[in-house]
């Protein structure tokens, strides 16, 4: 049994001076398992040929089709239209990330600069013979490590943060997510000190003002809040 | 005129472009990556089941060594391989793994004693060494004889690339995303960097370099149902093609066994190799009675092919997206799926609802294979450069160097990626690092303006035909006609139905005119791309008259080592042709480590022997017969192959000295 669903956008390109902010309404008919992916799949293929935005894996695994949602930060391609019982959904890009045009943002500028920011990346005191058996790491902490690994960048923290609109080099919950998780990787050699330098300010850990949407939002599920709790401790003691 | 200048320009942010850079910075050299989207996002983060490399750390690994994954390499190519890539790549994986675990990859460790496994759809108890402990652990794979996919839970390729990336710009490789190469800078035979498009705000951009690199993924996306990421359009094939570098085996398509219906995302082959197993619709357990020794993990091609047998013999699940079969892995317990293959629940159950961990049918996944990986691709050396265009390189799965023949083991394509990033990128900033080029302006202006003007063109085109409907026509017809089971008929009309969307491609209309930020422009241009690829897929297949790995002809039921032991090298002669010219480029038997023949699994008595195949055979017989010492001076005596030195040292295990 199929419905009629209706689809409200914002329409709008920053980068043409003729263009003006406006909601645009597509009516289609609903499929089963139908997911916003294959409907704005379908609505650009055969309603509006002019309307962007940025779908890579369609799985929920590349984290790029973050838009709001009936006002719910969301990954597009992992929602169904199905849950919307009214069949009537409202789609807004991203805030906090640069608008390109309608739904899709920029959000590899912003994570790419943040990581920079945090030095997202091991840092060794000693070279890795690759040749030679690797370092023997605890079963419990590689998967505590991998558990902090599955962020994907999507940027719906970022877009759900208050701070983050406030503050426009707060690193959010992902940059913090970030340093938590090197600081218990066994092969980075760097201390509660180093990890200071990079996020021990108010662009850092004590910029969170602790609303923690960013919990409530994150698709991977992330124990944000009791990392960020975490790390302010530690930092609070350096 | 926009024009930037670097020494290595690399096109394509996934896994095997973002090694090569990290390769080429750390030579020094100025190096610019680029990306259609931001690099984290690229298709190699679906990687799911894990990275094979032949540790040998787990019990059900003990042995294992670069010779067995270099078997099971040959065997899973059906013997399409490059012999010599296979040794660089099998000898070079383990050192891949170890590089990036201290590059932040939190690969999954063993744990000593005792552990509960699935294995042959039976409960059974493995015990670990007490030297194991801590060291990576492995899951068994398709097509394999040792447990030998390194893993993190079902996120390998995610966690893989965030510390590529990470590491790349911790190196300070350039990384600039929202950019598409649409063309290539070519003159003389010698490529000078590329024709760029900015996706954010339209520009063109000539980046000229002393080498270039195409590492641009797959080209599944010409198929209807793949498993491909949106992105994945073969648009590096094309620009290749079209700059006059030949293409390879391009007809060698993979499908996989386990793609959910009716959404075509992946599920990991872990699933399988963790346990799991395929049931029709009485629920029955089918593949042994097909592959009574490898069972449910026979190589991909293999699989795929049984499963469609058996739907046909009407034992498929009937669906409104049509017949299908199930997958359990519900018999791998709850405790197990929530770790190990976290992923893949959280895909059925937000896709179609379904819990896999719940006990009995209610937890079975409906599954049907689809496209998933190409084999082919831009055709090079086993250095990773072009055998047509100097200063052009290729790897991972955009090139075609080759390792996977005609059929690639699962848990072997991040694996190659790396590798390939490790080995070709070296010789790529060799190159760019010995290499002084000079082109006159003109050239890169000429360029510049041809690509402008195209785009021009395009827009102020007014011809009846829509490019949204040209491109749903070819993936119907590559979907239906150069599918899983081929013969020549319908290869023939598929080749000839493609030329004709080609010439229609030609005559569209765009009603969206802006030069920028313009979907149904992007579309314009990529579509006509696409088909070229296409093209030289299903002529390719037309083309080739016999059965290979997952390249099956119904009308030629065998596998022809007597005349097909060859690879397709198709080009693109003329910008105004409709399809592109063939040739094909001999494999020698007499220079194998390991001659033609049956592979173990699959259909058997299906081969015409080449008489080459026996006597190298006894030949290799004889050296081994002879031979006093260990492997390593055995494999030099048996095929002697050039690798980097720091790749082609040897690989310590446990148990060997020095530890």
């Amino acid at each position: 049994m199929s419905r009629e669903i209706t689809i409200t956008a914002l329409k709008y390109n920053p980068s043409d001076a003729d263009s003006q902010p406006t909601f645009e309404t597509y009516t289609l008919e609903e499929t089963p398992g139908m997911t916003l992916y294959i409907a704005l799949t379908k609505i650009k293929a055969t309603i509006d040929h002019d309307l962007s935005s940025d779908f890579v894996c369609r799985a929920g695994i590349c984290g790029a089709c973050g838009m709001v949602v009936n006002g719910k930060p969301s990954l597009a391609c992992k929602t169904l239209t199905s849950s919307f019982p009214e069949g009537k959904i409202d789609l807004l890009p991203l805030p906090t990330f640069p608008l390109i045009k309608d739904l899709s943002v920029d959000t590899g500028s912003w994570m790419q600069k943040m990581n920079i920011r945090v030095n997202s990346w091991i840092v060794a005191n000693e070279p890795t013979d690759i040749s030679k058996i690797e370092k023997r790491i605890s079963p419990d902490v590689a998967d505590e490590v991998f558990e902090l690994d599955r962020c994907i960048e999507c940027g719906l923290c970022v877009a759900s943060c208050s701070t983050s609109l406030m503050k426009e080099d707060f690193v959010g919950a992902v940059g913090l997510s970030r340093i938590a998780r090197f600081s218990i990787d066994p092969y980075d050699s760097r201390t509660d000190e180093d990890f200071y330098e990079l996020i021990g300010d108010d662009d850092g850990i004590f910029g969170c003002m602790s609303l923690l949407a960013c919990e409530d939002h994150c698709p991977k599920e992330l124990p944000l809040q009791t990392k960020i709790a975490y790390m302010r401790r530690k930092m609070v003691m350096v | 005129m926009q024009v930037r200048y670097t020494d290595a320009l690399i096109i394509g942010g996934g896994l095997a472009g973002l090694r090569s850079a990290i390769a080429s910075s750390k030579k020094g050299l100025d190096t610019i990556v680029l990306s259609l989207v931001p690099v984290k996002r690229s298709h190699s983060a679906a990687a799911q089941g894990g990275m094979q490399a032949s540790l040998g750390n787990t019990i059900m690994g003990e042995g294992d060594n670069e010779d067995i994954h270099f078997e099971d390499t040959v065997k899973g190519s059906d013997w399409g391989c490059d012999q010599d890539v296979a040794r660089m790549f099998v000898n070079t994986a383990p050192k891949a793994i170890r590089e990036l675990a201290s590059w932040g990859v939190p690969w999954n460790r063993i744990r000593k004693g005792d552990r509960d496994v699935v294995i042959n759809a039976e409960p059974t108890t493995i015990t670990e060494k007490e030297e194991a402990h801590g060291l990576i652990n492995a899951r068994d794979f398709g097509g394999t004889k040792k447990w030998r996919t390194c893993y993190t839970a079902d996120a390998t390729g995610h966690t893989m690339l965030y510390a590529v990336t990470n590491e790349a710009m911790k190196n300070n490789v350039q990384i600039e995303d929202k950019k598409e190469a649409i063309s290539l800078i070519s003159k003389d035979g010698q490529c000078f960097g590329a024709i760029v498009r900015d996706l954010k705000n339209g520009d063109l951009i000539a980046y000229v370099a002393k080498g270039t690199l195409i590492a641009t993924g797959g080209y599944g996306r010409i198929y209807k149902q793949s498993t491909n990421a949106t992105i994945c359009k073969g648009t590096g094939h094309a620009i290749a093609l079209e700059a006059g570098a030949s293409m390879g085996n391009m007809e060698a398509i993979q499908f996989h066994p386990t793609p959910i219906v009716p959404s075509g995302i992946l599920l990991t082959e872990g699933c399988r190799g963790d346990g799991g197993i395929l049931r029709d619709k009485d629920g029955y357990r089918f593949m042994p009675d097909y592959e009574p020794e490898k069972k449910d993990l026979a190589s991909r091609d293999v699989v795929s092919r049984r499963m469609l047998e058996h739907i046909k013999k009407g034992k498929g699940v009937p669906s409104p997206y049509g017949d299908h079969l199930w997958l359990d892995i519900s018999i791998l317990g709850r405790e197990h799926i929530e770790k190990n293959l976290r992923d893949v629940r959280d895909i059925s159950m937000t896709f179609n609802g379904i819990d896999p961990a719940d006990e009995g049918k209610k937890g079975w996944m409906p599954v049907l294979p689809m496209q998933h990986y190409s084999m082919g691709g831009i055709r090079t050396t086993p250095k990773g450069e072009s055998i047509d265009l100097k200063g052009l390189f290729s790897c991972g799965e955009s090139a075609c160097w080759d390792l996977h023949g005609f059929n690639r083991l699962g848990g072997n394509s991040v694996s190659e990626t790396v590798v390939a990033g490790m080995i070709v990128g070296n010789y790529f900033s060799d190159y760019c690092t010995q290499t002084d080029i000079s082109i006159n302006t003109k050239v890169i202006h000429d360029a510049l303006e041809k690509q402008q003007n195209y785009l021009l063109a395009l827009l102020q085109k007014e011809g009846t035909e829509s490019i949204y409907d040209i491109k749903d026509e070819m993936r119907i017809i590559m979907q239906n006609k150069v599918g899983i089971f081929r013969n020549g008929k319908d290869l023939a009309q598929a080749v000839e139905e493609l030329k004709v969307l080609l010439q229609k491609s030609r005559n569209i209309s765009i009603k969206n005119k802006n030069t920028h930020l313009n979907p149904e422009l992007e579309e314009a241009y990529k579509v006509p791309m696409m088909l070229k690829v296409a093209l030289c897929v299903a002529k390719g297949a037309r083309d080739r008259t016999e059965s290979r790995g997952a390249h099956y002809r119904e009308d030629y039921l065998k596998r022809d080592d007597e005349n097909w032991l060859k690879r397709t090298l198709s080009s693109w002669l003329h910008e105004d042709d409709l399809e592109p010219t063939l040739r094909y480029e001999p494999l020698d038997i007499m220079k194998m480590e390991m001659p033609p023949a049956f592979r173990g699994y699959g259909r058997k008595g299906f081969i015409i022997e080449n008489p080459l195949s026996q006597k190298r055979q006894e030949e290799v017989d004889a050296i081994i017969k002879a031979h006093t010492g260990d492997r390593y001076a055995l494999q030099e005596k048996l095929m002697p192959y050039t690798l980097q030195a720091c790749y082609k040292s040897k690989n310590q295990r446990l148990g060997d000295e020095d530890e």
